[in-house]
């Protein structure tokens, strides 16, 4: 019995999606072995080998590995599955790419995006943009998982487990990286701040979009966006939280101007402490939020920024 | 090139989903059902691509109960050219697995050799976000999954990718497998003529013992529940008064 987890990493420091997914890992039974594949990534190896409950930490050095492609990184994990019964990684982008594609090489039916480990094979995961828990059981020999980062605490970094450099496999050449467009910004990253301030349709405008990144800077935390907003241009599509954006659960959630249509909600409603600020009393984001706010945004966010 | 375009019939995203009391799954029975938008999307730009002049034929395809009839017909009036109906199931509650759902594409695939799949990254039904990358893995070819922006050159095609943090740029040869992000196009609405047009459309049905595939699941549902709801909270009077809550009661500042 052990897990094969797959490590989520920039080939320099290593994803704190890893560490929850460890957590995950843990409570399906048996030794946890990290797969770091990368181009260059020793170090995060390194990082992998001191989260609590990892026993070993396999990594495999290649330039194919260097940007997630999900090919050559399914041949890999292909190659290693024999040794496992669980087969997890977060369900980021770059899980949710991957695994599905070592599920059917496999000819096991992934589980997608699990928020609760029942035992070795029963799972619980969102379904209907999360409007209703499954919980499942898995019949198939090798269970293969994505997990949902927001919904498990990151384990510890008190482990010590050993480091064994491992071969790439045959690179099967049917896709190549060209490039990445990351945002570069100062302000922490969506799914893992403990912080966000978002904001909604009612902001109105992109430069009215500034004040609640102000608002955002102001507390050091990441700036979301509802799809309304997105879909108007006011802000970037990977500041998108909800369904079909990203799933987050900080400590502090403030959605500013966002009604709370149910494909936001589904994104955002595991945080910790919500507050809403709409002028519309009868905003459904109200019925989520534990402080609420029925003021004109463009009245209290100079008000809010200025108080913080 | 022939472009398969396989589609869904889900629970309408505009209907608000009711979770049946004896947690067997969610209520189905006189609910709206629609085209998954994910799947519009990539009808939409199979339709594109004929426009360009870089597709030939669309077939779209649709594994599930006999009422997905109706979901294929809306694609052929949106501009598909023929349809392929699986019959897989009497019960609409009855999901056809993923990966099921693969192997049946791989034997339409087989049978039809596309140079190109184009589907949508995920059903809003189970949330799955896999049956492209699996029917991908069974054909070994490449595939672009969250596509934001797609060009196709010859026998490879650059495919622009919604990640995490941005955007990935990617070139994958052909044939290959696309799954489609929201942001990709904006999908047109069938004209009347064109509906009607649609009703002569050619539409094949089928079974998954037409093409080998046993559909039994590999996932048993336990249950089926509401998530957990969350307790109403205040409301404040003044950004004052919630900056000090905020403060003090939840310790989050």
């Amino acid at each position: 019995m052990a897990v094969l987890l797959l490590a989520e990493h920039d080939n320099e420091t290593l994803n704190d999606a890893t560490a929850k997914t460890v957590t995950a890992a843990r409570a399906m039974g048996g030794d946890i072995h990290i797969l770091c594949a990368g181009s260059g990534c020793g170090g995060v190896a390194e990082q992998a080998a001191k989260l609590d409950g990892v026993t070993k930490v396999l990594c495999a050095t290649d330039e194919a590995y260097g940007h997630d492609m999900a090919e050559p990184l399914a041949d890999l994990i292909i190659g290693l599955a024999g040794d496992y019964d669980h087969i997890v990684a977060p369900a980021t982008t770059s899980g949710k790419n991957v695994m599905p594609r070592v599920a059917a090489l496999l000819d096991a039916m992934v589980i997608s995006d699990i928020s609760a480990v029942h035992g070795p094979d029963t799972f619980e995961r969102p379904i209907y943009a999360g409007n209703a828990m499954a919980t499942v059981k898995s019949t198939d020999a090798k269970k293969v998982i994505t997990v949902r980062g927001a919904s498990f605490d990151a384990a510890g970094e008190g482990g010590s487990g050993t480091v064994e450099e491992i071969a790439a496999a045959a690179n099967p050449g049917l896709s190549a990286w060209v490039e990445d467009k990351v945002v570069e910004s100062d302000r922490p990253e969506l799914t893992s701040a403990k912080r966000i301030v978002s904001g909604g349709r009612g902001m109105g405008s992109k430069e009215n979009f500034e004040i609640i990144e102000k608002v955002a800077d102001k507390i050091g935390a990441a700036v979301g966006a509802s799809r309304a907003a997105v879909d108007s241009g006011y802000a970037p599509n990977d500041y998108q939280v909800g369904q079909t954006g990203k799933v987050v659960a900080p400590e502090l959630y403030i959605a500013v101007g966002i009604s709370g249509a149910i494909q936001h909600l589904a994104g955002m409603k595991d945080s910790k402490v919500i507050v809403a600020i709409n002028k519309d009393e009868e905003a459904p984001i109200f019925q989520v939020a534990d402080y609420g706010l029925v003021a004109d945004l463009f009245d209290a966010l100079p008000k809010l920024e200025a108080a913080l | 090139m022939k472009v398969l375009v396989p589609v869904k019939r889900v629970i309408d995203y505009n209907v608000k989903v009711r979770v049946k009391a004896d947690q067997s799954g969610v209520d189905l029975a006189n609910v709206k059902m629609s085209m998954n938008p994910f799947d519009e999307i990539a009808v939409e730009q199979a339709i594109r691509l004929k426009e360009a002049g870089q597709a030939e034929e669309i077939i779209v395809v649709s594994i599930g109960v006999t009422k997905s009839q109706e979901t294929l017909r809306n694609a052929l009036a949106m501009g598909a050219d023929r349809a392929i109906l699986v019959e897989a199931t009497d019960n609409v509650e009855n999901d056809i697995e993923p990966l099921a759902v693969a192997k049946i594409l791989k034997a339409i695939v087989d049978e039809e050799q596309p140079g190109l799949v184009l589907m949508g990254k995920q059903a809003i039904d189970n949330d799955m976000n896999a049956t492209g990358q699996m029917l991908s893995a069974l054909m070994g070819w490449p595939q672009a999954t969250f596509a934001s922006k797609v060009e196709i050159e010859g026998d490879r095609a650059q495919v622009t990718r919604e990640v995490d943090g941005g955007l990935q740029v990617i070139s994958v040869n052909m044939p290959c497998v696309m799954t489609v992000d929201l942001r990709l196009n904006e999908p047109r609405y069938a004209s009347l003529p064109n509906i009607m047009k649609a009703k002569k459309k050619p539409m094949e049905t089928k079974t998954p013992a037409d093409y080998g595939v046993d559909v039994s699941p590999r996932l048993t549902i336990e249950k089926v529940e509401e998530p957990p709801a969350r307790k109403a909270g205040v409301i404040v009077g003044s950004v004052e008064e919630l900056v000090e809550k905020l403060k003090t009661e939840a310790g989050v500042l």
